[in-house]
């Protein structure tokens, strides 16, 4: 990207040579850095948010490794215990805001309109900003490292009152924050308005594919909480500088009130990370069982009720702040319910599966992997939301197991399963099958090593958070520890994969997968640069 | 100790031996003493045998789908794609086995919330990064302590080999009778804590500002050891809570000496002390509470922790010093600005750490003696 300025001069002569192109829209193009930058195509933009991601899952990786080279053995041997805290704490935000989310937001930019038959996306000036915001975010947040004092190390959820003793690094996190928080607002906008005002002719609502009908919803639930978010880290703000007390008891605040506020936020927010990794399984599995979707209105009906029950579970978070007994059994309630349409869900995946005629290519064994581990994730889910249970549970290993189960395991094995999927699509070339099937099997190897023992560490007693333990937890670390490098190591034959796949590799034909449904399939590979200029008929 | 590799090994043969270990509990809960603790195990042993069986049967399902239903078999493709029956049979099912969960789990619930008619009751208050606890009501009532890890430095940096209790010892247990209903109130200085004692099956947040309750009756003497779980700022990984449950007659005669020993520390506070005394309590004083931060070398930590040695706090007049220690100092922009409040400690030891502060290393205040006395009329 260095040569951009030469590339903005000759940017302008570009049109000399598209004058034949008036047909097909093709206006003067800037080329290099300056045709990313001013973009409003919605595959440049995806691509963008998926390289950021993809290296923000790296940044977020390396944070991991160094958490568990710290945990390999008992003792303090290579950070001071408040670096420890920093580590954990920017691999949660960075792997949570900056990994996970936008590579979503760059799945629904890319597929969105090649799947309802749009040419692009409705707001396409607003596209390239809501992508254009993430680069300053993701600097701040690792520029944090080098303040004085460091990064934030009052953990992902930035619990009150611990957040006032933080140094500048903790603002400019708050500040990363609100960035990726508008920026997923239009993003969401953006994405619901292309669904429901361009889809193609013909594509009732309950015609859309699963990719698109998750992240509608997932899209609605950004825009309900990313604003209940920027409201509890901006009350931070002001309680550490401004001498408000919104937090903080002596003043008549309550340090509680932010945890209810955040896991407002926070608990949608773990849907919002997994409904479009649902989307992407439920159109990778039918394809590769060469058989429709089972019961695909009730995968509907599954998600909205998974999207609404998510507003009302937030506090099993919180069991042991103290609550009343009533409160307890009502949010221990609510959560077991979510197991209802979350089991529909994996049983009409497998009624799709049953009596198919199954092949077992890269994506589909992440798919089946995915089904595989996160219901494991599920099954703990179940166990933390028992409120007696979870009252040993909480704040231990087996939570740190659990969500790894449900996030790795699901929505980040979830986005293997659909890049492998479309990238042939995307890129007009297969990929390296050997290695996409290296890929998944060195990843779901080290990532039950790395995580399975951390149930055991946890219904054992050992904290998370803690940058050292007693040596009845050391077995399990040290194995952990082993994994994580393994599954760490792992993920860059998924870049040499991608890489090789963009450089060249057999043409991929338009079907691409014998199974494959859906109009996306229609277009060539690489589609066009407007994705549909005609609209396709939908019967 | 064992080398790791081979106790890893070692568990792996305990465990397909079934065999029961004497060392703590390695795969599960530790053995629950009290009746909600054991509740709770039941409870989940129950949860994995029914999720166990739903295991069991999904993954059948799948596993025999992929090994018969694969193209390279030659099995072609069925086309159905609904059923009612089916999403409503499989709806009702799961809420069905979900009630059976919640049901049980309910009167754990209820019985846990429950702190009435406690025997005994004890403040614990969550301190970065200790634990004060007062007795507050019943046998021991006045009782006070502050209970700090002992595991010595050494150990944490590989410097000495670590102890069996490494990380989960005490200068002083929380210590109470078997069998007896201890209510604990929970609170904090700073920021939230969390108490948690696993084998008592009590884990309740502490959160300045706030009093919340749990409960146990320990129906077993012994030592038993938790620690801080809610993440309370650089230290929160040494900050254990270490319970000394005893039987009846000894938790008199534990109270009998403690209530003795609280005297002596009362008389301590009003006599004058020398120099040698309080700077040899001083230097014990500084490793078990300041160093953390200031270090033992009294140099700080860059952009963290200031430095003690040529402190102009430390150098000046005492009693800023004093003042300083007893309130702490509330953070501006920079978290080097801050430090928390020192009150919860006893005036003597206050006025020793200060007395050690302002003679050790190249430090030489003009007011290098600071009796406890003055300790006690700033607060």
């Amino acid at each position: 990207m260095a040569h951009s300025t030469a590339d903005a001069a000759v940017a302008g002569h570009a049109h000399d040579h598209h004058d034949h192109a008036h047909d097909d829209h093709a206006h003067a193009a800037p080329s290099g850095f300056m045709r990313w930058l001013t973009t409003t195509n919605h595959k440049d933009i995806g691509t963008m948010y998926l390289w950021f991601s993809l290296t923000m899952f790296f940044v977020g990786g390396v944070l991991a490794l160094g958490i568990r080279a710290e945990l390999f053995k008992p003792g303090l041997q290579l950070w001071h215990p408040e670096f420890f805290n920093q580590l954990t704490t920017m691999h949660g935000l960075i792997m949570v805001f900056g990994a996970i989310m936008p590579a979503f937001v760059g799945f629904a930019n890319w597929l969105v309109p090649l799947q309802i038959g749009a040419p692009d996306m409705a707001f396409a000036r607003m596209n390239n900003w809501s992508f254009w915001l993430l680069p300053p975010a993701a600097t701040l947040l690792v520029v944090s490292f080098f303040v004085p004092g460091g990064a934030t190390a009052a953990g992902w959820t930035l619990y009150a009152p611990l957040t006032t003793q933080m140094g500048p690094g903790m603002d400019l996190a708050i500040f990363a924050l609100h960035i990726l928080g508008a920026s997923s607002i239009m993003g969401s906008i953006n994405i619901v308005v292309t669904i429901l005002n361009m889809r193609a002719p013909g594509m009732t609502l309950m015609k859309m594919p699963m990719f698109v009908w998750t992240w509608l919803i997932t899209a609605y639930l950004l825009i309900a909480v990313m604003p209940v978010l920027a409201g509890a880290i901006t009350m931070t703000l002001t309680d550490r500088h401004f001498g408000t007390a919104f937090f903080n008891a002596a003043g008549g605040g309550d340090p509680v009130m932010f945890q209810h506020v955040f896991w407002f936020f926070g608990h949608p927010e773990v849907y919002i990370m997994i409904l479009p990794a649902f989307g992407i399984v439920s159109h990778v599995i039918p394809a590769f069982a060469r058989k429709p979707l089972f019961g695909y209105s009730s995968m509907v009906y599954a998600t909205s009720s998974i999207a609404i029950l998510s507003f009302i579970v937030w506090a099993h978070h919180m069991f042991v702040v103290g609550m009343p007994a009533a409160g307890v059994l009502f949010f221990m309630y609510a959560t077991v319910l979510i197991a209802v349409p979350t089991g529909v869900k994996v049983f009409n995946w497998l009624a799709t599966m049953w009596r198919g005629s199954m092949t077992f290519e890269t994506p589909m064994l992440f798919a089946v992997g995915f089904l595989f581990v996160f219901t494991m994730g599920g099954f703990t889910g179940l166990i933390c939301a028992i409120a007696p249970i979870d009252l040993q549970i909480q704040d231990t290993y087996y939570v740190v197991a659990h969500f790894h189960y449900v996030l790795v395991a699901g929505s980040l094995f979830a986005m293997f399963s659909g890049a492998y999927f479309w990238l042939p699509k995307w890129t007009g070339h297969m990929y390296d099958e050997t290695l996409g099937k290296w890929h998944f099997w060195l990843s779901i190897i080290f990532f039950n090593v790395t995580f399975f023992p951390m149930h055991f560490l946890g219904l054992a007693g050992m904290p998370r958070r803690i940058p050292d333990y007693n040596i009845q937890f050391a077995d399990f670390n040290m194995l952990a520890t082993i994994g994580a490098f393994g599954f760490g190591l792992s993920q860059l034959v998924f870049l040499y994969t991608v890489l090789k796949c963009i450089r060249g590799g057999e043409k991929a034909t338009a079907q691409v997968w014998e199974g494959a449904e859906g109009l996306e399939w229609t277009l060539s590979s690489p589609p066009p640069y407007h994705s549909f200029e005609v609209p396709p008929q939908v019967k | 100790m064992k080398h790791p590799c081979r106790s890893l090994l070692g568990s792996v043969l305990a465990l397909a031996a079934g065999g029961a270990m004497a060392e703590p509990a390695k795969y599960l809960f530790q053995p629950p003493v009290t009746i909600i603790a054991r509740d709770i195990y039941d409870l989940h042993t129950a949860m994995m045998w029914i999720i166990t069986g739903i295991f069991v049967v999904v993954f059948g399902v799948m596993f025999y789908s992929i090994w018969k239903h694969r193209k390279s078999v030659g099995h072609k493709a069925a086309h159905f794609h609904e059923s009612t029956a089916v999403e409503i049979a499989w709806t009702i099912v799961p809420m069905i086995i979900l009630v059976g969960m919640a049901f049980p789990a309910t009167s754990v619930v209820l019985a846990y919330k429950d702190t009435s008619n406690p025997d005994l009751t004890i403040k614990a208050t969550g301190y970065q990064w200790k634990w004060g606890y007062d007795y507050i009501n019943g046998e021991g009532a006045g009782i006070s302590m502050l209970s700090s890890m002992t595991t010595p430095r050494e150990q944490i940096e590989g410097d000495a080999p670590k102890g069996e209790f490494y990380l989960r010892e005490v200068d002083n247990m929380l210590t109470v009778p078997v069998n007896k209903k201890v209510r604990i109130l929970t609170t904090a200085n700073d920021v939230i804590h969390s108490f948690w004692v696993p084998e008592f099956g009590v884990k309740q947040d502490a959160i300045p500002g706030f009093v919340r309750d749990t409960w146990f009756r320990a129906e077993k003497e012994g030592i038993y050891r938790g620690q801080c779980v809610e993440l309370c700022g650089k230290d929160h990984g040494f900050m254990p809570i270490v319970v000394n449950v005893l039987s009846g007659e000894k938790y008199t005669a534990w109270v009998a000496e403690h209530q003795k020993a609280a005297v002596a520390t009362a008389d301590e506070a009003a006599r004058e002390w020398t120099k040698e005394e309080l700077l040899a309590r001083g230097e014990k004083v500084y490793a078990a509470v300041c160093a953390a931060c200031h270090q033992p070398t009294g140099q700080g930590l860059a952009n963290a922790f200031p430095a003690l040695v040529g402190s102009k706090v430390v150098q000046g007049p005492a009693s800023e010093q004093v003042k300083l220690v007893l309130n702490g100092r509330k953070g501006g922009f920079m978290p080097t600005s801050q430090m928390p409040a020192q009150a919860m400690l006893s005036d003597t030891d206050i006025a020793a750490a200060i007395t050690y502060t302002r003679n050790a290393w190249s430090n030489h205040a003009d007011e290098g003696l600071v009796q406890p006395s003055v300790v006690k009329a700033a607060r």
